[in-house]
């Protein structure tokens, strides 16, 4: 019931849709529209671009949705919220839920996006791609959490257009950066670098190789909780 | 009826030894207090009094550094998560994207035993503009709304600190016209207020709170009469001050320069020493009747309560 209401919060937000959604459909029919014959990596190019743009849409979907608690502590909702039955830990993960579901229908619309121009994968791809994104997206709807703690609302555009645009680029979404050295390998430890993995996983094989996969998300992740756990208990005895 | 059914049921809130200091700032000082079941009481000091740290504490918004808050017999916390509680918190405004009607649906589906919406709706003046988004509402709307999201949880303790703040006199009429509606159910009442006439008109008990500590605890009346007290002030040369001091009403007079003023206990005595200066000094020019002004009173009961009176402006 209380999700309902989140979710129709967020669907009524325009901006949230512009940029989890609109953007990156936008961008990949500007850029793969007139690429469809290329080929890129030995990949059709909207193939390539479905999964970046995927990957970016559906990152922004899980962040800003944590974020916009900025919106409701700087209004002292969370305070009224706080004196209610619904528990904190409820309360984040309706948060998260919701980003989830946002996600989703990024992902939707961004396979029907490619199918357009005629991205064509097997069942079995298709939900291993969806699937791994998912749980790519992990430390990022945690991310989103934290930076609802750290950001005034006045910096919170800026700041999560930033935050989310830098880790995309660093991470491959628009294009590969990286593809030997050292930036490679530093780039290989961030999130972002495995959520744009996840959806290539499907075509390029050894994409996905477990160990440094799992191990860089679940690093993340712990590391996240950590410190959102820390600004929240901070956040919460100050007032 | 739908109590929280652990510990003594007869004590609504009982708050020992407690204190919170910020910093420096010590705003809460160590009080004890213990309210009834169905009591409605009014917590009444001026800014900084430490009022809203006290309500803080009662919700479990804010921990004490010393001392204990029981609720119901219950931590705080706990009474929250079992829907025994609804506060209207003193900042705040909405969260927005949406109508009012669906906050306070949102709001209701929280709660294990909620009041019908539409009822709620109505008896807080908001049924007019329900339909609206929450973020286009006037200041006096949004306190009625927040009102709404207080009383929809038909908790049993309701908090409110200062809940008139935004609101007009016909506002705030309305305002407590629900509030005595929802007091008559048996629901106990913890309201903070910086007006006299409001914890006066609307309270069983007045609390009186000054520099983090309590300086009075009783009936209203008997509150008023300690702090309800009235001045009047007029420009009046050359007059002896026993002719005025021998007034029917007056407690205290005193003059600067040409300017004498009278101090009476409440505005009945007031009201008869105007009539008798006016007859006996005709000359009496300037004439201004006011409060003495909470702020002033409180000064005055915790200069009695520490045996010397208060001198600001001194050091040592």
């Amino acid at each position: 019931m209380y999700l309902r209401f989140e979710v129709l919060r967020t669907l009524r937000n325009r901006r949230f849709l512009v940029f989890s959604l609109a953007f990156p459909l936008v961008l990949f029919f500007a850029v793969a529209g007139p690429n469809r014959n290329a080929r890129i990596e030995g990949v059709p190019f909207p193939l390539y671009y479905m999964t970046g743009m995927a990957a970016w849409g559906t990152m922004v979907a899980v962040v800003s949705s944590g974020a916009r608690i900025a919106a409701e502590r700087s209004v002292g909702w969370t305070r009224q919220m706080r004196i209610t039955p619904l528990t904190t830990r409820a309360y984040f993960s309706a948060k998260v839920l919701c980003g989830y579901l946002m996600a989703l229908f990024t992902i939707v619309a961004m396979c029907a996006a490619g199918t357009a121009l005629g991205v064509r994968l097997s069942a079995e791809e298709w939900l291993t791609m969806i699937g791994l994104l998912l749980v790519g997206l992990i430390p990022f709807a945690v991310l989103g959490v934290l930076l609802g703690h750290l950001l005034r609302v006045d910096s919170l555009g800026p700041a999560l257009g930033g935050v989310t645009s830098v880790l995309a680029l660093v991470g491959g979404a628009y294009g590969p950066l990286a593809t030997s050295g050292v930036f490679l390998t530093v780039v290989k430890c961030l999130p972002s670098f495995w959520l744009v993995q996840a959806g290539r996983s499907a075509f390029e094989p050894g994409g996905w190789p477990p160990a440094e996969s799992w191990i860089v998300i679940a690093a993340w992740t712990t590391i996240l909780v950590w410190v959102a756990a820390r600004v929240y208990r901070r956040d919460t005895l100050r007032v | 009826m739908g109590m929280v059914a652990t510990g003594d049921q007869r004590v609504g809130i009982r708050l020992s030894k407690l204190t919170k200091s910020y910093g420096e700032v010590r705003a809460v000082g160590g009080i004890d207090v213990e309210i009834a079941a169905g009591e409605t009481v009014a917590l009444l000091g001026p800014n900084g009094a430490g009022k809203t740290t006290t309500i803080d504490m009662v919700l479990g918004l804010t921990r004490p550094d010393a001392g204990t808050v029981s609720v119901f017999g219950s931590t705080p916390a706990r009474a929250v998560k079992q829907g025994a509680v609804g506060g209207m918190l003193q900042t705040g405004s909405l969260v927005q994207f949406l109508s009012v009607r669906e906050l306070i649906v949102m709001m209701a589906s929280l709660y294990p035993r909620p009041l019908a919406v539409d009822d709620v709706l109505r008896l807080t003046g908001v049924a007019d503009f329900a339909d609206r988004p929450t973020t286009k509402l006037s200041g006096g709307q949004t306190q009625r709304v927040r009102f709404a999201v207080a009383l929809v949880a038909n908790p049993d303790l309701l908090v409110l600190d200062e809940p008139t703040a935004a609101l007009d006199v016909e506002g705030r009429r309305e305002f407590w016209a629900a509030m005595r509606a929802v007091a008559a159910e048996g629901k106990t009442v913890l309201f903070a207020t910086h007006y006299l006439e409001e914890a006066d008109a609307y309270s069983d008990r007045v609390i009186l709170m000054a520099r983090g500590r309590i300086v009075a605890d009783g009936p209203p009346n008997e509150i008023k009469a300690r702090v309800g007290g009235r001045t009047i002030r007029a420009t009046l040369p050359d007059v002896d001050l026993s002719l005025l001091l021998k007034m029917p009403g007056v407690t205290m007079a005193d003059r600067r320069g040409d300017v004498v003023t009278i101090s009476c206990h409440d505005s009945d005595a007031s009201d008869t020493a105007l009539r008798e200066l006016l007859v006996r000094f005709a000359e009496a020019r300037h004439i201004e009747v006011r409060g003495a002004g909470l702020e002033e009173a409180f000064v005055e009961l915790t200069a009695d309560e520490n045996g010397s009176p208060n001198q600001p402006g001194q050091v040592r």
